[in-house]
């Protein structure tokens, strides 16, 4: 008969799965290249903090040498990595934002009602999300390459499993976070709450024996902060060495997020059918 | 009593039929304290036109959110073509195709780039989705329209395109939430007629979500909906029997202030 299946996963083959995943990831690349503007400003927001905030304090900051590097450097370079690390917080909170509008124009219930299982398919909207966050990071090093914060050729290969470890985490995050909230509202408000204090209380500004010098609670709260830790993963892996430390704790982090993020958005364990009316997540 | 909530023991005695595009037994669900569905069962069988009547606030989109899976029915069960939506949501799922109230397309991309996405989350390559894309476009008519952008259409086009995209997977039951909302009496006659043709040549099932009581015909299948209850269901002309001269006054007496104490089952097989 003409309506029985030809095309269609019944059983859900492997194979699907991969297309499902591509197919996420496909459509996020065409709306990235729709949105130029989103790229231009995640691109120029750590060139500002590396041109002129780093500037302008090169000279007030010293910074000694300290593991993993060998010789005495510019606060440009200190600074690079952890600017590295905002562009993956920014662009994981921007992604889990524009769930949230997903979830307001309706197209979040497009990807809901695929037939693969939900905690896939949030995974494959994190993947998704990387893949954009590594685009702008490549992008930014190549400029920042030319002002003289250049790392060991080696480098910019073993920043990768770096950069999709933190981006997972903070993916995860903002998915996390994107269940939680309603309306975009709430949610551009927490981006202020949530991506100033996490940058601000972390090592990305200021080696953390320094803040240890000045304030020891400061420095405890940036020692608890999970963002510090992706800064340092980073920072180590992008003169490539690797801190167990860190990639011990990013990836308990993701994994805990994650884990968080799918129990919210499942519809049998989750908050979604609990609150709110039929207009919760229309 | 009906014999139509007695689907899947039907389908036991008729097995060349299978059982419906949708059975929903008994459901209950409610949010915080308000009830918005209370005991609810319907039945939409294979290659038919249902129309799931009812004012505004009635539970239907509710009902739709349960058999889509975006929240979960903890009473009763939902089966798509005797698929469990709680048990096997992905064979359930598979076989569902949804228009919502809600526009759901990507303005900036085109509408084939759409209809690709929603293939991809079906599991269905790009090579294969392609050629799908342009049958479903041409059953819709939208054919020369493949490579604009969703934003150039009309608001009848898009909601064409959303029955083309939830077509893409070769659904068998096809579930539209208000679709003709906010257009005008042109394109909405056109829909309709739309809709009905593919129920003829794919024999999809099909529940058309609506409180437009000109959106349907004689020989559909009627379930009336109201303040989370059905009030009534069954054919067309079962729910003219009780003596009203016109479905309008037919379905006002069922959702009325005074509605009878119990649900009423007001017909019998359609």
């Amino acid at each position: 008969m003409s309506f029985l299946p030809e095309t269609g996963p019944r059983r859900l083959p492997l194979r699907g799965y991969a297309v499902c995943m591509a197919g996420i990831c496909w459509r996020e690349a065409l709306r990235f290249l729709n949105q130029r503007g989103r790229f231009l400003s995640a691109l120029v927001r750590p060139l500002v903090w590396l041109f002129i905030f780093a500037a302008g304090f090169r000279s007030v900051l010293g910074v000694s040498i300290i593991p993993p590097y060998d010789t005495y450097i510019l606060y440009e370079v200190y600074v690079a990595p952890g600017l590295i690390a905002m562009i993956q917080l920014f662009n994981g909170l921007q992604s889990s934002l524009s769930m949230v509008y997903d979830r307001e124009v309706g197209a979040m219930r497009i990807l809901l009602v695929s037939p693969y299982p939900r905690w896939f398919l949030l995974l494959s909207k994190l993947v998704a999300g990387i893949c954009v966050s590594l685009l702008q990071v490549y992008a930014f090093l190549a400029i920042a390459w030319f002002w003289e914060v250049e790392a060991p050729p080696v480098g910019y290969l073993t920043i990768l499993p770096a950069l999709l470890l933190s981006g997972l985490m903070l993916g995860a995050m903002g998915l996390l976070m994107s269940s939680l909230f309603r309306q975009l509202e709430n949610f551009a408000s927490v981006m202020n709450f949530v991506i100033f204090p996490m940058f601000f209380t972390s090592s990305a500004l200021y080696p953390l024996w320094k803040v240890q010098e000045s304030s020891l609670p400061l420095y405890y709260l940036c020692r608890f902060n999970p963002f510090t830790y992706a800064v340092e993963l980073i920072r180590f892996a992008l003169y490539g060495q690797f801190d167990p430390i860190s990639a011990l704790v990013v990836a308990a982090c993701a994994a805990v997020f994650l884990i968080a993020a799918i129990i919210a958005y499942d519809p049998s364990a989750g908050l979604m059918g609990r609150r709110g009316g039929p207009d919760a997540a229309k | 009593m009906q014999t139509d909530l007695a689907g899947t023991q039907r389908s036991a005695l008729r097995p060349p039929e299978g059982p419906p595009a949708l059975a929903v037994e008994n459901v209950t669900h409610r949010f915080g304290e308000r009830t918005a569905l209370d005991d609810v069962s319907l039945t939409v069988p294979r290659g038919s036109f249902t129309a799931l009547l009812g004012p505004n606030g009635a539970g239907k989109t509710t009902l739709f959110s349960l058999i889509t899976r975006l929240y979960d029915n903890r009473s009763g069960a939902i089966r798509v073509l005797g698929h469990n939506v709680r048990g096997e949501p992905a064979a359930a799922l598979s076989r569902l195709g949804v228009v919502f109230q809600a526009r759901t397309l990507d303005l900036d991309l085109t509408v084939q780039q759409n209809l690709l996405y929603h293939a991809t989350l079906h599991g269905i390559g790009f090579r294969r989705a392609r050629q799908r894309a342009l049958e479903v476009l041409a059953s819709v008519g939208l054919a020369d329209r493949a490579k604009d952008k969703v934003r150039q259409l009309s608001g009848g086009q898009m909601r064409r395109v959303e029955i083309a995209r939830a077509l893409m997977h070769r659904p068998e039951l096809l579930l539209l939430d208000e679709p003709t909302v906010g257009l005008d009496i042109g394109s909405r006659a056109a829909l309709v007629e739309e809709v009905r043709r593919l129920i003829a040549s794919e024999g999809i099932g099909v529940l058309w979500a609506t409180h437009i009581i000109e959106e349907i015909r004689p020989g559909d299948r009627i379930v009336v909906l109201h303040k989370g209850r059905i009030r009534a269901e069954g054919s067309h002309e079962s729910l003219l029997a009780g003596g009203a001269p016109d479905l309008s006054s037919a379905f006002l007496a069922l959702v009325g202030e005074a509605p009878s104490p119990s649900a009423t089952s007001v017909g019998g097989e359609p």
